[in-house]
């Protein structure tokens, strides 16, 4: 679907409608278009062009990213603030379930790099391309493969034991005996 | 090749009470990369919100951080807000206003003193933190509470001020315009401090749009961003106030918008007091509809950023929290590269990085053993030692 389609259902006005005709037809489905808030979905294949038209708007830049654990897979909800007209435009792409990866946009925009590791360590979404992704959350000790925020992650029965004790044998035997 | 060293920062940090660890890559005494590790204090915030009903975040949230806890329950409420469009009565508006200006007054003037102990000014630390603290008085006075002051609620604020609160609010912060002009031009007219800060730390305006710097952070560099102007929200818009910037983008240029920024909150709280209107207090929101919504607040660091979806169940689906330090913290990749050691110190400072929003830390390793080479104390005392230096000169 294309943005000259979905016009009649949601019409692009005003400063927001302005960005998104911008983005062309990388913007699949307009959710919602307010005055100052915008909310749409865009071709996975084509985040790192979204983003990097995004970013050379003039005011624009990236607030954060949110990812959600939905049912098809994760959403990624990019949302980019615009100043001075205070604009939030949400741009949401869906990783799908099995692989559950998109492209990285923390090539183009280093704001995003922190936010990514970020989604990665705490929802397990893969982020293709992306220049370091090491941990940034989640303790070196933690198992691989399980992440706390998603939906099926339970606090009590899914807890990962904790890492072994790494306190030197003479300050624990020196806390014993005072014990 | 010349020899390049690690010099570690953190992650235990015994000026600021959290983590966070800071790897410097230096080339003798100049800073060549620098590598962040966070959240080793990390609470599952987002996780606990999905689990407590609409009207009990506000308490976790502003639990986030001691100093932010007016700004992240309101970002927090103005997201659910927006998901059940609701109309906030405007004594609420203004109420919310006084006590967020309170706040960015009392971070602001914690930053001033702690920058001061950085360059050993530690007499401006004693000074700066005995100003600070009438302006923690009236926010107990008013709220009941030096910190997490639970003042906000979906749909308005839950303790209203009586006529003798608002009064002793507006006298304290006009009586600390003396205190703030007497900082103001301490800093502006030491050489000293002009020799240490100017041209220390600088964060280009293209930098500081690809990390999405907020606040005094990119204000500094002469982005002209405040949330508070460009997206109003409380009674922001009804005041007569200014977005302060300065041009250079150096650390002295972040002291300035700081300091400039408590004579703003004074104006804008004593135009709160005076203008206040009556009426109620809450708009008593019954139930939050299926939805998604987003809040931003001017925090006294910069935009604190909230993202909340509804299912139409009585808790959030999805609550996401961003500080603002967990974007201008890795600002240090473009701002520390080319520093000498003993200016660090106050540029990892000069964004005021809070710990327990980002929540996360720094070291100067040696490259070719990976041994810690300088712990924070060390790099205190350089800082110290250089301005003592330069003290002398003078």
């Amino acid at each position: 679907m294309t943005v000259a389609e979905t016009e009649t259902r949601v019409p692009l006005e005003g400063f927001v409608g302005e960005v998104l005709k911008e983005l062309g037809d990388a913007v699949i489905e307009v959710e919602c278009c307010e005055t100052r808030r915008g909310w749409a979905r865009i071709d996975p294949e084509r985040t790192v062009e979204v983003a990097e038209t995004m970013l050379a708007m003039a005011g624009a830049r990236l607030a954060t990213a949110t990812a959600l654990d939905v049912r098809d897979g994760i959403d990624i909800l990019y949302h980019w603030a615009i100043e001075p007209q205070g604009v939030v435009v949400t741009l949401k792409v869906l990783a799908e379930r099995p692989a559950l990866a998109v492209d990285s946009i923390a090539g183009a925009v280093p704001a995003a790099n922190w936010i990514e590791r970020e989604m990665h360590d705490l929802l397990g979404a893969q982020f293709r391309g992306h220049p370091d992704m090491r941990r940034l959350i989640l303790d070196d000790s933690w198992p691989e493969g399980v992440y706390p925020l998603r939906k099926d992650f339970d606090q009590v029965r899914d807890r990962p034991p904790l890492p072994p004790d790494q306190t030197p044998p003479d300050v624990g035997r020196r806390e014993r005996n005072e014990r | 090749m010349s020899r390049r060293t690690v010099v570690n920062i953190g992650p235990f940090h015994p000026l600021q009470e959290e983590a966070e660890f800071f790897q410097l890559y230096v080339d003798g005494e100049t800073v060549v990369d620098v590598d962040v590790r966070i959240s080793f204090n990390h609470r599952g915030i987002e996780k606990l919100d999905e689990s407590k009903t609409f009207d009990q975040v506000p308490f976790v949230v502003e639990r986030v951080c001691g100093i932010c806890s007016a700004s992240h329950p309101l970002a927090y409420i103005q997201a659910v807000e927006e998901i059940a469009h609701v109309e906030v009565p405007e004594r609420a508006l203004y109420l919310r206003t006084i006590v967020n200006e309170l706040e960015r007054i009392h971070s602001h003037l914690l930053w001033v003193g702690l920058a001061g102990h950085f360059l050993g000014y530690n007499t401006v630390f004693m000074w700066v933190w005995k100003y600070r603290e009438p302006v923690m008085d009236i926010l107990e006075i008013a709220t009941g509470s030096r910190v997490n002051y639970a003042n906000c609620k979906v749909g308005g604020v839950r303790r209203d001020m009586t006529r003798e609160q608002l009064d002793r609010i507006a006298q304290v912060s006009d009586e600390l315009l003396g205190p703030l002009d007497m900082l103001t031009r301490a800093v502006l007219d030491d050489p000293i401090l002009h020799a240490r800060l100017k041209k220390v730390g600088v964060l280009t305006p293209q930098a500081a749009k690809a990390y999405g710097a907020t606040g005094p952070t990119a204000r500094g560099s002469g982005v002209p961003i405040d949330v508070r102007r460009d997206d109003p929200y409380a009674a922001y818009d009804r005041l007569a106030w200014e977005v302060i910037t300065a041009p250079d983008g150096d650390v002295f240029s972040k002291t300035v918008v700081r300091l400039r920024e408590c004579f703003e909150a004074v104006r804008i709280i004593k135009q709160c007091v005076r203008d206040i209107p009556g009426g109620a207090i809450d708009a008593h929101v019954a139930a939050i509809p299926p939805g998604e919504g987003v809040g931003h607040v001017e925090a006294p660091r910069g935009e604190t950023f909230h993202y909340v979806r509804s299912d139409g169940s009585n808790r959030p689906v999805r609550h996401k929290v961003r500080a603002p330090s967990f974007n201008n913290i890795p600002t240090f990749k473009a701002s520390c590269i080319g520093q000498q050691i003993p200016d660090v110190a106050i540029t990892l400072a000069s964004v005021d990085p809070c710990y327990s929003c980002t929540e996360r830390m720094c070291r100067v390793v040696d490259a070719e053993t990976a041994r810690p080479r300088y712990t924070w104390s060390d790099l205190v005392r350089l800082s110290q030692q250089k301005t003592a230096e330069l003290r002398k000169k003078w």
